[in-house]
């Protein structure tokens, strides 16, 4: 084989990195480079330094130390019998493409994940390697998120958290009897027995930190995780369940899902089709909805239809409200926040102007068209100063008002 | 008479501050105010402001007021200055005005504070070094156009964050300069001052191209966070257009050669190592089907109860559900009405060995009647839940001819209700490729009281086409 250089390896590695949805740089510990020394700063609010046509946000430099494998999991481009070119990244290339592009103000700083070589501990210390060199040798002060390999001797990924903003382990699937098909080699009860782990470290540091000033930061962003939605029989209720689960007890601060996607040289035990996209969107919906409206994972469950999916047509806070009418009109005037927050098409910012206003005025159905986005959709759903809509609310063809046009073909388009 | 009110800069904030408090304690209306930013010629009429702005008596407004006015003056609206002045006037006369968000005037200025927020994050975002060697050394250069007067609003950010590098932003309106320890202002510049390449710049464009996944084009999600008056100065948008119009292909050629690749590998399925891995695929997919918990039934049922027959068959059948001796054999077709099936095939001349039987529902619906099971009609949801499996199998076998026997399989196989008598004896196109036909489901013949011999001899020549179809097929 010919020898790579950077540029080949880097389209190979960042290719295969992609699958991996989180970009976050958001919610670190405050740091900048103003002392003289270093270089870098993180400021609590992440930013997306551009954006691909996929529509994802490109913070950091996404990429694998290598896309060589020793797993064979079905749903990876990356698994052993797969026939996509390999490449490696010594730890030295990493840090010099990782300084020169934050020099330039590309990324945010770097999300490092890898192949499982030779063996789990041999892949973490490469991975550890690197964020240490960064941190010590250049003094980078931007953003680090690594992720950790299962079976990985603790004490590798305790170092992992001391460099790291952000650490993570993919749950991969829904279901334990989908990790069992697709990632044969994985298994379910260790990714959490590691998820537990990192837990009461992240717990530690932070009453550590509350006691003496020098006690190490331990991962200050917390750790998420990812599952692949679509390619095992897992349907909404289950993915739900599992997430909410996976929150409760590991205190994550986002689990990402990841619409399966066909990828080049699939696996036969694999779909060929992908999954809506928008049943990925609203699963995030419902993951907003459990984090910032006070629903909890039974108000999503309840949302769902009868084979346990969420509606693709319409959002599944709609959904809820359109299933539990008895809840509605809600008095924007006198509600309590909490019911505010379950009327569809009132977001968390509208809801906070509509609180704070309605101390100086009652506020009219015009008051509410300007502190929202749409009013057609909020409506239905509310009471105001001269509003009442009970006829709309009762309408049994609110579902079709509501929901958004479907994309009129256009009748004399020029031909293809 | 009219006032003028003279600034120095367009976000010269301490500068409208002395003068609002000036005019605001000689009650002056904000009509009668004419703000001037730089040396602009003055209006002859009126008064300059100047002279007496010196004493301005002091008086209190709430620091959120401080807050939004700091933001708005950045703005590019030349009526901000007096939107402001109206707004203190206000809060003068109830210190708690600006709460009221349903306000019209408050609600101007919020959403111009907002747009300067923005802006300032996008140039955050948004501007690209690049490298240039000169008498000190490296130093890092950009050439930015914001829309809103923010580049010292935005200054701070690039200081604590390249503190330890010498750079410098240019911009249409002035220039910022880091040298290590002071932030100097220089005159504005134009796109050629900067330099027009960078050595780093194909390598950012590499990653930008490979990290795309073309499988999830959403150009308008991109273009919402990234409008396209920032793309001219961002090397990587150069590549926008080819990829998108590249994407559609991409993913189709992956689609086109995994579905080659499974039709390969089922014409060789005579070697046993390709067979083999459509039959174990196969294996694992029934073993998740058997812990099933996609709709309720698996409650009440024993088990479920998979399809059954070769993986290369050429006709796959399907029926509606398991029945009482089906779910607890845990194999389909094998009650009265699988018996009749078995009869019917053997009449029409085709070997149930070489098919593939299966259900559109993989569990056992029913009533308990005394001690009776009694078969119950699964409903459209219950349907559609177990509709994965069927399209697992599918994929898997990927029949040239499926049969829907009865209803409830032909609506999961068409993936809508439709009617048999208007479908039956002919070819109908599968939408995940093949030939799907219809006829009756073998209960419906066991059920029949009128013309039963004339029932079954239908369904026996349905059978028998069907048999030479998959003949000439092969």
């Amino acid at each position: 084989m010919p020898r790579l250089d950077t540029r080949d390896k880097l389209a190979i590695l960042a290719d295969a990195a992609k699958y991996d949805a989180s970009c976050a740089s958001s919610g670190t510990a405050k740091r900048d480079s103003q002392s003289g020394k270093g270089i870098g700063s993180t400021e609590g609010m992440g930013i997306c330094h551009a954006y691909a046509p996929d529509g994802r946000c490109i913070s950091l430099l996404k990429i694998l130390l290598t896309n060589s494998c020793i797993f064979d999991c079905h749903y990876c481009i990356n698994r052993k019998s797969s026939n996509v070119r390999r490449a490696r990244f010594t730890a030295e290339e990493i840090v010099q493409l990782t300084l020169s592009f934050y020099k330039r103000n590309y990324i945010e700083g770097l999300f490092l994940s890898s192949g499982i070589i030779r063996s789990s501990n041999y892949t973490m210390e490469q991975i550890v390697e690197v964020a240490r060199s960064l941190r010590e040798d250049h003094d980078f002060r931007g953003y680090i998120h690594l992720k950790t390999i299962p079976d990985a001797d603790p004490e590798l990924i305790h170092q992992a958290g001391l460099y790291a903003d952000r650490i993570s382990i993919n749950v991969e699937l829904p279901t334990e009897t989908g990790l069992k098909r697709l990632a044969p080699e994985k298994n379910a009860a260790r990714i959490e027995g590691a998820m537990r782990e990192m837990k009461s470290e992240i717990v530690d540091r932070e009453d550590g930190s509350k006691r003496f000033k020098s006690a190490p930061n331990f991962a200050p962003a917390g750790q998420s995780t990812q599952m692949i939605v679509g390619a095992d029989s897992a349907n909404d209720c289950d993915i739900v369940i599992r997430a909410s689960g996976l929150y409760d007890r590991f205190a994550l601060r986002r689990v990402y899902y990841s619409a399966f996607s066909p990828i080049p040289d699939a696996s036969a035990v694999l779909p060929l089709q992908r999954p809506p996209l928008m049943r990925e969107h609203r699963l995030y919906q419902s993951d907003w909805l459990m984090r910032f409206y006070g629903f909890k994972s039974a108000d999503v469950i309840a949302a769902t239809d009868g084979s346990g999916m969420l509606p693709l047509d319409i959002d599944p806070k709609l959904a809820w409200a359109l299933k539990f009418r008895e809840h509605f009109p809600v008095d924007v005037n006198r509600a309590p926040r909490e019911m505010l927050l379950r009327v569809p098409g009132l977001g968390v910012k509208a809801v906070d102007r509509i609180l704070k206003s309605r101390r100086w005025r009652r506020l009219r159905l015009d008051d509410i068209a300007r502190l929202t986005a749409s009013v057609t959709k909020v409506r239905p759903f509310i009471y105001a100063e001269g509003w009442r809509p009970t006829l709309l609310t009762d309408r049994a063809d609110l579902r079709q008002r509501l929901k958004p046009k479907a994309e009129q073909l256009e009748l004399f388009a020029p031909a293809a | 008479m009219a006032q003028v009110a003279r600034l120095a800069d367009e976000d010269d904030f301490d500068g409208w501050r002395v003068a609002a408090r000036t005019l605001a304690s000689r009650r002056i209306l904000p009509s009668d105010v004419l703000w001037q930013v730089g040396a602009t010629p003055q209006d002859l009429f009126a008064a300059t402001l100047t002279e007496v702005a010196a004493a301005a008596p002091q008086f209190a407004v709430p620091r959120s007021f401080v807050e939004l006015a700091r933001s708005a003056i950045c703005h590019s609206d030349p009526e901000r200055f007096s939107l402001l002045y109206s707004m203190l006037l206000r809060i003068r006369a109830n210190s708690r005005a600006l709460e009221d968000r349903a306000d019209p005037l408050v609600q101007r200025l919020e959403r111009m504070t907002k747009e300067v927020r923005r802006d300032i994050h996008k140039m955050h975002a948004f501007v690209r070094f690049r490298e240039l060697e000169d008498e000190g050394g490296t130093r890092y250069v950009a050439w930015f156009e914001p829309e809103h007067h923010i580049v010292r609003a935005s200054a701070g950010f690039f200081v604590r964050r390249f503190a330890g590098m010498r750079w410098s932003i240019l911009t249409p309106e002035l220039s910022i300069h880091w040298d290590g320890e002071t932030l100097l202002e220089g005159p504005a510049a134009t796109r050629a001052d900067a330099p027009d390449r960078d050595p780093v710049e194909e390598t950012w464009k590499t990653y930008y191209a490979s990290i795309f996944n073309p499988a999830r084009l959403k150009v308008k999600a991109m273009t919402k966070e990234m409008p396209k008056k920032y793309w001219k100065n961002m090397p990587e948008t150069a590549l926008v257009g080819e990829l998108i119009s590249g994407a559609q292909a991409r993913e189709a050629r992956m689609v086109e050669t995994s579905q080659a690749k499974s039709a390969t590998a089922q014409a060789e399925t005579a070697k046993p190592s390709i067979g083999d891995n459509v039959r174990a695929a196969w294996e694992a997919v029934r073993q998740e089907a058997m812990g099933c918990t996609r709709c309720d039934l698996y409650k009440c049922g024993t088990q479920t109860v998979f399809g059954e027959g070769p993986v290369d068959a050429k006709i796959m059948f399907v029926g509606e559900q398991p029945g009482d001796q089906e779910d607890l054999a845990g194999k389909p077709f094998i009650g009265p009405a699988g018996q009749l099936l078995d009869r019917a095939l053997g009449e029409a001349g085709v070997d149930r060995s070489q098919t593939y039987v299966t259900n559109a529902v993989k569990h056992f619906k029913f009533e308990q009647r005394g001690k009776r099971r009694i078969h119950s009609k699964p409903n459209g949801s219950e349907i559609d839940a177990c509709r994965w499996w069927i399209e697992q199998e599918r994929v898997l076998i990927r029949p040239p001819i499926t049969v829907a026997l009865g209803a409830t399989a032909a609506r999961s196989l068409f993936g809508k209700p439709v009617t048999i008598s208007a479908m039956r004896g002919r070819a109908h196109t599968v939408s995940d490729g093949g030939e799907g036909w219809v006829t009756v489901h073998p209960s419906f013949l066991l059920r029949v009281r009128d013309n039963r011999e004339e029932e079954y001899a239908r369904f026996v020549d349905d059978l028998r086409v069907i048999g030479e179809r998959a003949k000439a097929l092969a």
